[in-house]
């Protein structure tokens, strides 16, 4: 995943001394069909982003009444688009500070022989399919929070987020995004867990000869090297919740409200939910309202992962 | 953590240099009695108003950060309190992921054992009513459909991988190539399954439903990670191999195919086998591109094909009546599902395990 191997041998660097020999017939076409692959990947690319263009267009030139809702495209959108946002920033920040602690707890706390098993059993958790979460989600996870939305509301609820009332059958955005954190708690690990893994050992060995206790090696040495990688494994799970579908479809009871309020029955639903939700029913504009939507979607999580991959180079460059 | 080198000093000076440096410290076992007195306390403070494991399990856990962090600032110091605080947060951080992991298996294995049976396995869901009926034509589409999805995605993303590896490296068209498939993995699977379903309604017509379309939707989504999982085990063979196999005159497609890829192929299997299991789980690109039925579809080219999760999906959603039939139908496909994309990463951590390459890291 990350990028950051500096020391590898260039295995194209040869080429200029092969290919001064006799050209060959099967050198001609295995080159050819590896970089028409190559560039197969590219033209995959422009044309999702193509298409979904192409069949959107119809809902930007749409008339606004035509359109569920009769205010047009931005009024359809704009709640779907909090919603998203709304719950992948709840599932990061839930599965964040988790995450990196699992990874240093795996990468420095565990014990040596056992360290690999237990980042075998934090990854079994993203190889559960999407649906199974969100089966989980609503039968499981939303009936255990049923109690703790009542004391929020009840406790806390001078919080505009948990202002009530609480939510009878914990199906709230609150809900999904803890059921979104699960589910990209495993990429942030593995990625934290890597780069915390490739702290030069002298580093921390250095601190604890200085009398640094285990804590204070990891705070000086293995934190401050691994802070940008972190920092785009969050940015890569904020992506994957963005476009998580099926979880959310499932666990959220939806009435497309803008609201902060975490643990009502009313909230916001996401981009993708909506999709999987209306379009297996929908037809004529409503299908390209979708597609508009899962245009929109597409062009968050693009820019999302664009940023991330920006910082992995960059940090893989000093490194 | 510390290695130490050369002949060990004796143990008199070993003692006489640790004596004045010696700190007072707990003994190892302080961390399981801290927490087993923390169990008791929430154990006490919970009989009153009703149990209830989480809440059992909160507060041994707030109890024990307390505890511990106590007992070492009074007897270590308050450096060494943090550490053992922090020690403490990050095992608690574990035990917190492993609470979903177990709850998930356990309600699906529970719930999904009901109907684990022949006549899920034979029947499909065609002129079932109510109890009974199975998914047998659902497990058939999710077999054709992910096959299909690798059958095109695996010799385009390991062509694609080996024109980044051994032809374009540095160039900028590979620069390009590398960066958008890392931005390609992050594609939502649904985006994925909108571009085919949009691509479909303009070549074909509104309201087309395929089983080709799934697999092309999976396709998209498996490429990305079929090109990174090759890429990185073709960089690891080393060039020596490669400049071996020139030096005896072999042109160089045949050196990648019979030298690199053979060499790699372990690897490269593992990377393939753990890409089919993510998008076998895989249910918005299919919920829009192929829909469901009730019957045995083994074509792809014609008409709508159920798979195991989409089944699940509609199982849990539309249940019909009564009620339960349907939910114990999805929870078993669920199980099934797990059970299918578990045996998958198992095979993939055998074959990396077995078939190892012996060269490298």
């Amino acid at each position: 995943m990350s990028s950051t191997q500096t020391t590898r041998p260039d295995p194209g660097g040869d080429r200029a001394v092969i290919e001064t020999g006799t050209k060959r017939a099967g050198d001609t076409v295995f080159r050819g069909t590896a970089t028409g692959s190559g560039v197969l990947i590219l033209l995959v690319l422009a044309a999702v982003a193509a298409f979904l263009v192409g069949e959107a267009v119809p809902a930007f030139t749409a008339d606004p009444a035509e359109i569920e809702g009769e205010r047009g495209l931005v009024a359809y959108v704009w709640p779907l688009l909090f919603g998203t946002v709304l719950a992948a920033v709840i599932a990061l920040l839930v599965a964040t500070p988790i995450a990196v602690g699992i990874a240093l707890f795996i990468s420095h706390y565990a014990p040596r022989r056992l360290a690999q098993g237990l980042g075998y059993l934090v990854d079994l958790l993203a190889a559960v399919p999407s649906i199974v979460y969100g089966i989980w989600g609503i039968t499981v996870l939303s009936r255990w929070m049923i109690p703790v939305y009542g004391w929020l509301a009840e406790q806390l609820g001078f919080i505009p987020l948990f202002a009530g009332p609480a939510s009878t059958t914990g199906r709230t955005i609150l809900t999904a995004g803890l059921v979104l954190a699960v589910m990209i708690l495993p990429i942030i690990t593995a990625l934290s867990r890597d780069v915390f893994l490739q702290t030069p050992r002298l580093h921390e060995e250095a601190a604890l000869a200085l009398g640094a206790t285990r804590w204070e090696m990891v705070k000086y040495s293995v934190i401050p090297y691994g802070r940008s990688g972190v920092v785009s494994a969050a940015m890569l799970g904020l992506g994957r919740a963005l476009g998580e579908t099926m979880a959310v479809a499932l666990v959220l009871s939806v009435s497309n409200v803008v609201t902060f309020n975490l643990v009502s029955s009313t909230n916001p639903s996401t981009i993708a939910a909506n999709i999987a939700l209306n379009f297996p029913e929908a037809s004529g504009i409503d299908v390209n309202v979708l597609i508009a939507s899962g245009l929109a979607l597409f062009v968050i999580t693009f820019l999302v992962n664009f940023a991330a991959r920006w910082v992995v180079q960059r940090s893989g460059a000093k490194a | 953590m510390t290695t130490t080198t050369g002949p060990s000093p004796s143990p008199e000076a070993v003692a006489e240099i640790e004596q004045p440096m010696r700190q007072a410290r707990l003994p190892r076992w302080t961390p399981w009695a801290s927490l087993a007195a923390a169990l008791v306390v929430a154990l006490l403070v919970t009989a009153p108003g009703g149990r209830s494991l989480g809440g059992v399990v909160a507060i041994t856990a707030i109890a024990h950060l307390v505890l511990i962090g106590v007992l070492s600032a009074v007897r270590e110091g308050s450096r060494r309190a943090k550490d053992r605080i922090v020690t403490a947060l990050v095992t608690i951080a574990f035990g917190l992921a492993m609470i979903p992991l177990v709850s998930v298996v356990w309600t699906v294995v529970g719930n999904g054992l009901a109907r684990f049976d022949t006549t899920f396995f034979t029947w499909s869901m065609r002129g079932v009513v109510g109890e009974g009926g199975g998914a047998l034509h659902a497990i058939w589409g999710t077999i054709i459909v992910t096959l299909i999805a690798a059958l095109i995605s695996v010799p385009v993303g390991l062509l694609a991988a080996v024109y980044l590896v051994e032809y374009g490296a540095g160039s900028r068209l590979a620069k390009a190539i590398t960066f958008l498939v890392d931005v390609m993995t992050g594609i939502p699977s649904i985006v994925a399954g909108l571009f085919v379903a949009a691509l479909f309604v303009i070549v074909v017509g509104p309201g087309t439903k395929l089983g080709i379309m799934g697999s092309l939707a999976l396709a998209v989504l498996m490429i990305p990670t079929v090109v990174r999982s090759t890429e990185e085990m073709l960089k690891l063979v080393p060039n020596d191999l490669r400049e071996a196999a020139y030096a005896l005159g072999v042109p160089k497609w045949r050196t990648i195919t019979k030298v690199v890829l053979r060499t790699s192929v372990s690897g490269i299997a593992t990377g393939i086998t753990l890409a089919i299991a993510r998008v076998a789980g895989e249910t918005a690109p299919l919920l829009v591109t192929l829909g469901i039925t009730t019957g045995t579809n083994f074509n792809p080219f014609d008409g709508r094909m159920a798979t195991l999760p989409v089944y699940a999906y509609y199982q849990y959603t539309q249940p019909g009546v009564p009620a339960e039939a349907g939910v114990e139908r999805a929870w078993t496909a669920a199980l099934v599902l797990i059970i299918l994309v578990m045996a998958l990463n198992l095979v993939a951590r055998l074959i990396s395990r077995l078939f190892a390459p012996k060269v490298g890291r």
